[in-house]
């Protein structure tokens, strides 16, 4: 009996641990859309960068739970020269798929095929800080420096996208060193991706991983049937949900519902700033004016459109980062409270007067303006009618427009034709750098007032400082430093007038073993290598 | 069938009386959001529920019906009048005439309308009202509808054109307008009210699917097609069936429609 519940206990123990995990079967899920690419190098959509992250092997990973870097393919690194170069100590022994062997030479390789300006890698666009060559050192001893021209701030958690490739193989990108290979692809039907047998990595009890056979991605555009698969256990999970979908799978099996609180992602509205925008000059006082975009903000009731709009599956957002970035949250900040009492005294500093329940400004004009958002999508939609009805307690009238995507596009970015504007922003990275072109104020994606020569405003100028500041040194304290700065310029000013933080939604079927959907991409699958299938499961598929 | 007849007047009356007192009958503002009470089941203050962002359904069905009952047959009016026109002409005067408006029709017909209203649309000021914008929505449609119902009208003038009775009128003396208005026109009333009667349910779902794309009637004002447009995701609406409502409701209008005009009163 001991021996027994000593058994058993150690079962349990092995079996939290993933050491019993249940090896072979496949896993079934969907992508929205069929892969551009399978080039690990030009990934830019979402299927292709799912296929990447399943097949590619990378020298370093950021821990999706812990959003630390880890190390992969390369056991350790070191930054030097001011963030100018990386010297990676590799793994030895490894092979990719085909059996090619890994060495410095397909790092090399691949930091040359990446940097190509004829490939036009978006991966590769990371790394571009200015002009002049990339230069690669094989080293004694499994060991690679590269010396990149000008120093790039997080330089080593940019390698977490830069999947590796072999120098040496005839099958080119298709060898490859991460858990699974492609091994059939039909167009625009499925792809199975292959267990990799030549794959490094081993669990705890000396197993080699992954412990899943095969991966099935079927492509599946509608979400009704991608659910209704889910429901009858024909796919194993979806990576990312909609509230109301999410509620539906609540409603069926509360188990297989994942909430992992606030994602990355942001919903915010922004006043066009453009000087030369054709607006008249009443209407780009007020939208220069901080008390007016701020009295806006405080009228928003950005707890209603968590609670309503996204089912309580967001929360309101503070500034341009997330809660959910661990290190470069402020956590000083806090998001704007609902006062329409005191955005009205904001508004009287300005010379705006409530007549009639009509705002009007100093000149007697009714505060009327329209907010433009992107047609088809019903949360933003959603969002724009409460903010009509919001912005309507104080006495403004808003129209609220939706667009096919290119007519907006072509408004917020050439016409500059629109006075307020809706949308939301994916963000997949934690470090501020990749929102250099949101906050320089010579940038394109500067939305309120893009491409200036000189900052309009001193807070602008103070933000490009801060953020030129912040990429120059190596120092993360100094850098967070910096960035926090921004933030509570940001907070103040209010250029963007923050929304809410989607939460980051998934379902994943009870059949699945060790699944901890985190708010970071890919939420389900980020430890596909450490993924089972139950034993029932795994013997019928 | 008298009985369906009187019951469809009494069904279309009633639908239409309830319209006008909307602002009596209607519990609530249809725009305004009850936001404790989102997506609540009917009950006796809310009717029919309220909607994602907590507006009374029932306050909204009466309004939507009121602007869809009103702007849907004024389109379908102005695109069978235009088609009336072009087509009736062009199959009435015939020959190379006939051939040019039909190219010119074809042409038409061809165009990627659903482009043409989307730049139209991207082109139009972005200050104006919801009412002003659906009836931006209902003109457009009103007058890019014509050219389908153009080629049957002006097939259908071309036989009668040639028949006995216009024979025997141009022998009487009948020519050019009057030959037109006064023979030839109320002999095409049967296939104009067709193509009425076709393009009022036709217009209605075009709103709708036009609101997808952004050039609907604006919130918060509601249309039988934004009504519609909740019926999106089918199975949302398995657990709310009386989301159903508004869809019945188009059914019932336009079979009642239909159920008004006698056999003998659309063969003139």
């Amino acid at each position: 009996m001991k021996k027994f519940l000593a058994f058993s206990i150690l079962s349990i123990a092995l079996g939290s641990n993933g050491l019993l995990a249940q090896t072979g079967g496949e896993l079934h899920f969907c992508l929205r859309s069929e892969p551009k690419t399978l080039n690990p190098l030009l990934a830019a959509d979402d299927a292709s960068e799912t296929v990447r992250y399943l097949t590619g092997g990378v020298l370093m990973r950021v821990n999706r739970l812990t959003q630390d870097l880890e190390p992969e393919l390369a056991t350790s690194w070191k930054v030097t020269n001011g963030g100018k170069t990386i010297t990676f100590q590799l793994r030895d022994g490894l092979r990719f798929s085909d059996g090619t062997p890994f060495s410095a030479d397909d790092v090399a390789y691949t930091m040359q095929q990446l940097m190509d300006p004829a490939l036009h890698s978006p991966t590769g666009d990371a790394f571009r800080s200015s002009d002049g060559k990339v230069e690669t050192q094989v080293l004694p001893k499994d060991r690679i420096r590269i010396t990149f021209p000008a120093p790039i701030a997080g330089l080593d958690r940019l390698f977490d996208q830069v999947a590796i490739m072999s120098a040496k193989s005839p099958q080119k990108e298709m060898a490859v060193l991460g858990p699974y290979y492609v091994g059939e692809n039909k167009a625009g039907s499925y792809l199975i991706l292959k267990r990799n047998p030549n794959y490094w990595e081993k669990d705890p009890a000396g197993r080699p991983l992954p412990y899943i056979e095969s991966v099935r991605l079927d492509i599946q555009q509608n979400r009704d049937i991608e659910m209704l698969r889910l429901t009858r256990g024909e796919i194993h999970f979806i990576n990312s949900l909609d509230a109301e979908y999410f509620d539906k799978v609540v409603a069926q099996d509360p188990s297989m519902a994942h909430d992992a609180g606030a994602s990355l992602d942001s919903e915010e509205m922004w006043f066009n700033q453009v000087a030369s925008a054709p607006l008249p000059s009443y209407k780009k006082a007020w939208f220069t004016s901080t008390n007016f975009r701020r009295a806006i903000s405080k009228s928003i009731n950005r707890e209603d459109i968590a609670r309503i709009v996204f089912r309580g599956h967001a929360r309101p957002a503070v500034g341009p980062v997330s809660p959910a970035n661990k290190f470069w949250f402020n956590a000083k900040l806090q998001a704007h409270r609902f006062d329409q009492k005191s955005a009205l005294q904001m508004l009287a500093q300005d010379g705006f007067r409530l007549q009639d329940n009509v705002l009007r400004d100093h000149d007697g004009h009714a505060v009327e303006f329209s907010v433009i958002t992107n047609s088809g999508n019903k949360y933003r939609e959603r969002m724009a009618t409460m903010i009509q009805q919001d912005l309507s307690g104080i006495g403004i009238k808003l129209n609220v427009v939706t667009l096919d995507f290119p007519s907006l596009i072509e408004r917020i970015t050439q016409t500059f034709d629109y006075e307020a504007c809706l949308l939301g922003l994916v963000n997949d990275e934690l470090d501020p750098n990749a929102q250099m072109t949101v906050w320089l104020s010579s940038a394109d994606s500067h939305q309120w007032n893009p491409s200036q020569k000189t900052p309009a405003t001193t807070w602008e100028a103070e933000i490009d400082k801060l953020m030129r500041a912040q990429a120059s040194t190596l120092d993360p304290k100094k850098r967070k430093e910096d960035f926090d700065k921004v933030q509570e310029i940001a907070w103040q000013q209010e250029p963007f007038i923050y929304l809410v933080n989607k939460n980051a939604l998934s379902a994943v079927s009870p059949a699945v073993h060790n699944a901890h959907p985190v708010v970071l991409r890919p939420q389900v699958y980020w430890n596909i290598d450490q993924l089972s299938l139950t034993s029932e499961v795994a013997r019928n598929r | 069938m008298k009985w369906a007849r009187a019951a469809a007047i009494v069904f279309l009356l009633a639908v239409s009386a309830m319209c006008l007192l909307a602002n009596v009958i209607a519990p609530a503002s249809y725009a305004h959001q009850f936001r404790d009470d989102p997506n609540a089941s009917p009950s006796r203050q809310h009717l029919l529920g309220t909607d994602d962002l907590g507006r009374d359904r029932f306050a909204r069905l009466l309004y939507g019906t009121r602007v869809s009952l009103l702007l849907a047959p004024a389109a379908a009016l102005l695109t069978s009048l235009l088609a009336a026109f072009i087509g009736g002409t062009a199959g009435f005067v015939g020959g190379w005439v006939e051939r040019c408006v039909m190219a010119g029709t074809d042409l038409f017909l061809s165009l990627p309308w659903l482009f043409l209203l989307i730049t139209v649309r991207a082109l139009l000021p972005l200050n104006v009202s919801p009412m002003v914008s659906v009836l931006i929505t209902f003109a457009m449609l009103g007058c890019l509808g014509w050219a389908g119902a153009a080629r049957i009208i002006c097939a259908d003038a071309r036989a009668l054109a040639q028949s006995d009775f216009i024979l025997r009128a141009r022998a009487s003396g009948s020519d050019g307008f009057r030959l037109l208005w006064r023979h030839l026109m109320p002999n095409l009333k049967p296939v104009l009210y067709a193509q009425f009667w076709i393009s009022v349910p036709v217009f209605i779902l075009t709103e709708a699917n036009l609101g997808i794309l952004g050039l609907g009637v604006a919130e918060p004002l509601p249309s039988w097609g934004s009504l519609l447009r909740e019926l999106e995701s089918f199975s949302t609406t398995s657990a709310q069936v009386w989301q159903l409502v508004p869809l019945i409701l188009f059914i019932f209008v336009v079979s009642s429609f239909h159920l008004v005009l006698t056999k003998e009163e659309l063969q003139v």
